[in-house]
């Protein structure tokens, strides 16, 4: 029995033979040290608002090196991407979609929490 | 954007079920073999756990009855950035395995997934003594909101670290009976796929939850 199958569009596959090499996996090992090291250093700094975003950015840095060069994600097919990208694009609407749940966005009380957890009931 | 047509006959297919066409795809449809898609498709879906688990956490972070242990108070920054470089340095580990793997060098493919299995065990382990820890000065699961959230979400992404570390053992198990040639290469990349995702999940967790301020 033959079955055909129809194969890929050959832009789909271009980019397959450009894997990283072993030494460019160290150096990429090296990078995301260096950016772990630079982030605890800043979680111990004092630079009042501006440590959030930084650190945010640490995050997502390291996110797309792994993602991208140890996960081979820009290497490979692009239905692979698209089917990590579409779940973590769902997160991220699941995660804005409980914070404006939350009122996360507006004017923020802690104490309110505290007492709503006291008491069973929020206290003006 | 050119489609070709590829003839695969049944019982080659069968003796190989990973078989590639010339150009070295899987002769499917979408170019990359169904285990593959699944895996991707499962990571894809993981994105949505840990999404939940992350963003639970960010709500509940804050809320504690006053008196009570919150995880902020009892966090060991030093302690979990050696952790997180420990898992950050497994996810080199894996490609090199993968590397040597493609190369057929089954001996060093087996060394270095042995390195990767260590190194993701030594950081349940710290995690184990973290949570030992924590309890023992006074933040349990049932303490509040806050100590409920840490602990499902890095209880959540350990046990997934944990069925890694025992796919990992049972690669190296694989390969040590000549049960997986190189030329199913693919098995490893798929395990590799896996651990790093449990690798950026941590990426993230160790930002959100232990760095960013409260």
């Amino acid at each position: 029995m033959t079955t055909t199958h129809a194969a890929p569009a050959a832009d789909e596959h271009d980019e397959h033979d450009d894997h990283p090499t072993e030494k460019k996996y160290w150096v990429i090992a090296l990078i995301l040290g260096v950016i772990t090291a630079v982030e605890v250093a800043l979680s111990y700094v004092d630079l009042g608002n501006a440590v959030a975003p930084l650190l945010l950015i640490g995050m997502v840095m390291k996110f797309f090196i792994v993602a991208s060069y140890f996960m081979h994600l820009k290497f490979d097919s692009k239905m692979a991407r698209r089917l990590f990208i579409s779940g973590l694009s769902l997160a991220l609407f699941c995660y804005l979609a409980l914070f404006m749940m939350f009122r996360q966005f507006g004017p923020r009380d802690d104490r309110q929490d505290i007492d709503l957890i006291e008491t069973g009931v929020p206290q003006r | 954007m050119t489609a070709v047509a590829v003839e695969t006959s049944e019982p080659g297919h069968e003796a190989d079920a990973h078989a590639a066409d010339a150009h070295g795809h899987p002769p499917t449809n979408t170019g990359l073999s169904n285990d593959k898609v699944a895996m991707w498709a499962f990571l894809g879906s993981e994105c949505l756990l840990f999404g939940a688990l992350i963003s639970t956490f960010f709500l509940y972070r804050s809320r504690a009855p006053l008196g009570t242990v919150k995880p902020h108070d009892v966090y060991d920054i030093p302690f979990t950035s050696v952790s997180s470089f420990i898992l950050l340095m497994s996810s080199l580990t894996m490609v090199l395995a993968l590397s040597a793997f493609n190369r057929a060098d089954s001996r060093r493919a087996m060394i270095w997934l042995s390195a990767t299995a260590l190194l993701g065990a030594t950081f349940l382990g710290g995690q184990i003594y973290e949570f030992t820890v924590f309890i023992r000065e006074g933040m349990t699961m049932k303490t509040n909101p806050a100590s409920s959230a840490f602990y499902v979400l890095t209880g959540f992404h350990g046990t997934h670290v944990g069925i890694g570390v025992l796919m990992l053992l049972i690669l190296v198990i694989l390969i040590a009976k000549g049960r997986l040639s190189p030329a199913r290469a693919e098995t490893i990349e798929i395990a590799g796929l896996y651990w790093h995702f449990v690798d950026v999940v941590w990426v993230v967790v160790f930002t959100v939850v232990y760095l960013l301020p409260l």
